[in-house]
């Protein structure tokens, strides 16, 4: 993946002293930076209410913090020059790009769950500027553990497109060539989030060079183990970052049934950790709360990410929006599509003349077209394979039940031929 | 050294996580205060506290960490206080130790014990007297141990540390203290999967594990019948053959568990006779277990667990066919 060197130097060490000492002056702080709730904001922050901290009625309330999510460009395009992160123009394009690979990634696999050719989809339209602002901070030595709906996040990592589809296509190997890049994705929600806990432990534990990522929705920050995940690399100091893509939805429930809380950062306080909540729809502010976020994960403080988007099509092509939500909602979150904006942003910055769109979609779409053909062409694969690697070496009953089946298929061949008229989208 | 079953446990740890630098130690209580009942005492002062950890009371995360830790190339030997704090923790379990190396195809694996006390008689409150080694051997890719010596238990732990893949490790807590017997100081291993006998003879087969091969043991004296006794000592995977081969030779079982009944191990012992004995047995085969309800509190508890007039009884039945 592109390293970036973003212009963060001066803000990490002033958000360290921040942390460091009560005495700092907080408008020497870059605007991501004092986004971060961090126990400096408890004590300083205008946001909280003096009487919350008076000890004659301490009480704290949904009020106690601002939840207004970080930006850096506004919807309309508009900026402030001074929060622009410092990328080279390669980067600013890059991140251009990605972000129509994520776009067109989704309305192609969308097409061929459709005409039958994957199992289901879950579409990541909306999330473009949430995917690849979070993915493209990290490290080749990171790892990243997500839910599937953070694609372009993976490839940044080194995982193939050819292996994506092969994953919506029930691929049992895909998840092995995912792993071979550090990347793993969770389908029960929330579940995988100790797993990362104890990779960033692990990470301490062997003095790495690296952070572990978790990518997860809204729907993940109800379950018990991503409360006792977050919680306990707190305690124990571990270089993780907990990004959470709130896309407002969990199948049909929206984000104000999922909690009675007014963010997922605020929860950095409970924990006792770091916490940023950007415009997810915003990759500038993604990506400036990544990185900083990565800086801190890698000097074992655990962070939440929050990056407030939307998800626009459906949970999965089984699901059906219009059942749950109505078309207004949806059409205020076209208004604030991340692409348009960055468009809108690269033409600001004099970079638009640098883009020639239809050439990167013609680009990307050769390679998709190349990724589909090599998913098609992979094989052949053995009714074995259902066995095998459950342990290192297969117990006996195992290999009997192995054994007696590869029997029954040789003398009952209708079972095969039974299989193959079995649909398999 | 002569050593009690959770004297074995702490040498065990010991001998591995001098051998090892990748063992990791943790779980509530267990570096300061040794664990509640002192298997890990004297690891933090000796191994130091990167490797021995107290962590939150989060059995979800303790085990899930221990999953992660494995994936990152650590040896995690994570303590449950009690088994009946693992349930929160069967999702982890289920959905990631026991299926990351299939999941993965062989590309990550999670070589991890979940070590942990189980079992009734101790006296305790409501949820510190599960006996849930069915449901963790129900699960494909766990690997489930329950040793009932003080050599076994050195030796299947120390098997468990060494074992590419995840390892429940029951102990019987009842009997922690109550044997003690001489254990070699090395590494040594109990192979895990497979079964001992540990009386032979002619007459029946009575099977059992952990806690419940004492009072077996009992009440095969007691009766003073010729019995070939089995201790699994390894719940999944299953020693059939050990089984088998027995029952073939002396035609009758009798299965001791303390488990609740239905869909206890019991039953699957019950169907692998079947399988490839049914033809050699003279009698239907018995099951003495506890009874499908959760375990009674300490004032009860007694009438719960099969205690050798029980178990007697069942043999002479299996024996009087």
């Amino acid at each position: 993946m592109t390293v970036v060197t973003a212009n963060t130097g001066t803000t990490r060490a002033e958000s360290f002293t921040v942390r460091a000492s009560a005495e700092t002056n907080r408008a020497a702080l870059c605007l991501y930076a004092r986004r971060l709730v961090s126990w400096y904001e408890i004590a300083m922050s205008n946001n909280l209410s003096r009487q919350a901290l008076d000890l004659d009625a301490p009480w704290i309330s949904q009020d106690t913090l601002s939840v207004e999510p970080h930006q850096i460009v506004a919807p309309d395009g508009s900026y402030d020059p001074d929060d622009v992160p410092d990328l080279t123009e390669e980067a600013f394009l890059d991140l251009y790009r990605w972000m129509l690979f994520e776009k067109r990634y989704a309305e192609r696999m969308v097409k061929l769950q459709r005409r039958g050719e994957l199992g289901t989809f879950g579409s990541s339209r909306g999330h473009e500027a949430s995917i690849v602002g979070s993915g493209y901070p990290l490290q080749d030595s990171d790892w990243l553990l997500g839910m599937g709906r953070e694609t372009m996040a993976m490839l940044q990592q080194g995982v193939s497109l050819r292996d994506m589809i092969l994953f919506w296509r029930g691929v049992d190997d895909a998840q092995q060539f995912l792993a071979q890049e550090n990347c793993m994705i969770g389908i029960s929600v929330g579940g995988y989030l100790p797993l990362v806990t104890g990779i960033g432990w692990g990470m301490k534990r062997m003095d790495a060079d690296a952070v572990v990522t978790a990518h997860f929705g809204d729907g993940a920050t109800s379950t018990g183990a991503s409360h006792e995940a977050i919680n306990f690399a707190g305690v124990l100091d571990i270089p993780a970052i907990f990004y959470c893509q709130n896309n407002q939805w969990a199948i049909s429930t929206p984000f104000e049934k999922q909690t009675n809380a007014n963010s997922i950062a605020q929860r950095a306080i409970g924990y006792g950790v770091d916490g940023v909540r950007v415009d997810g729809n915003d990759v500038l502010a993604v990506h400036a709360a990544m990185t900083e976020a990565r800086e801190l994960a890698s000097q074992g403080n655990p962070v939440i990410v929050e990056g407030l988007t939307y998800r626009r099509g459906g949970h999965s092509t089984n699901d059906d929006p219009s059942r749950y939500r109505d078309d207004e909602e949806r059409e205020t979150w076209i208004d604030r599509d991340p692409i348009e904006r960055y468009e809108r942003f690269l033409q600001s910055e004099g970079l638009w003349d640098r883009v020639d769109r239809e050439t990167l979609l013609e680009g990307i779409d050769e390679e998709f077209d190349a990724a589909h053909e090599a998913a098609d062409a992979y094989g052949p694969r053995d009714v074995e394979e259902i066995f095998v690697h459950l342990y290192d070496e297969m117990p006996p009953a195992l290999e009997a039940q192995m054994a007696s089946f590869g029997e029954f298929l040789e003398t009952y061949p209708e079972m095969d031929e039974h299989v193959d008229r079995r649909p398999k989208g | 050294m002569n050593a009690t079953i959770i004297e074995a446990i702490n040498d065990s740890l010991t001998t591995e996580m001098e051998r090892d630098d990748r063992v990791m130690v943790f779980g509530e209580d267990v570096a300061e205060n040794g664990g509640v009942f002192r298997a890990t005492e004297g690891l933090k002062e000796r191994f130091g506290a990167d490797r021995v950890v107290d962590t939150p009371l989060s059995e979800i995360a303790i085990v899930g960490g221990a999953v992660g830790l494995a994936l990152y190339g650590l040896r995690p030997v994570a303590e449950i206080q009690f088994s009946g704090f693992l349930p929160p923790a069967f999702d982890q379990l289920v959905t990631h130790a026991s299926r990351i190396r299939w999941r993965t195809r062989g590309e990550w694996s999670a070589p991890l014990v979940v070590r942990t006390p189980y079992g009734a008689g101790v006296r305790a409150l409501e949820h510190h007297s599960e006996s849930l080694e069915g449901a963790y051997g129900h699960v494909p890719g766990l690997k489930v141990v329950v040793p009932s010596t003080p050599h076994d238990t050195k030796g299947l732990l120390n098997a468990a540390m060494h074992d590419p893949d995840p390892v429940v490790f029951l102990e019987p807590k009842h009997i922690y203290r109550s044997v003690r017997e001489e254990i070699p100081d090395d590494d040594y291993e109990v192979p895990i999967g497979e079964a001992a006998v540990r009386r032979v003879g002619e007459d029946v087969t009575v099977i059992s594990w952990g806690a419940m091969m004492e009072p077996t043991l009992e009440a095969v004296a007691e009766l003073g019948v010729d019995a070939d006794v089995i201790d699994l000592r390894t719940i999944s995977p299953l020693d059939r053959t050990s089984i088998v081969d027995s029952v073939k030779k002396t035609g009758r079982a009798v299965v001791v568990h303390e488990a609740a009944r239905s869909g206890g191990w019991g039953g699957e012992i019950i169907a692998t006779i079947n399988d490839e004995a049914l033809m050699y047995l003279e009698a239907p085969i018995e099951r003495i277990t506890g009874f499908d309800v959760p375990v009674p509190l300490l004032s009860m508890e007694d009438y719960y667990l099969p205690h050798p007039p029980r178990i007697a009884a069942g043999i002479e039945r299996v024996l009087e066919y």
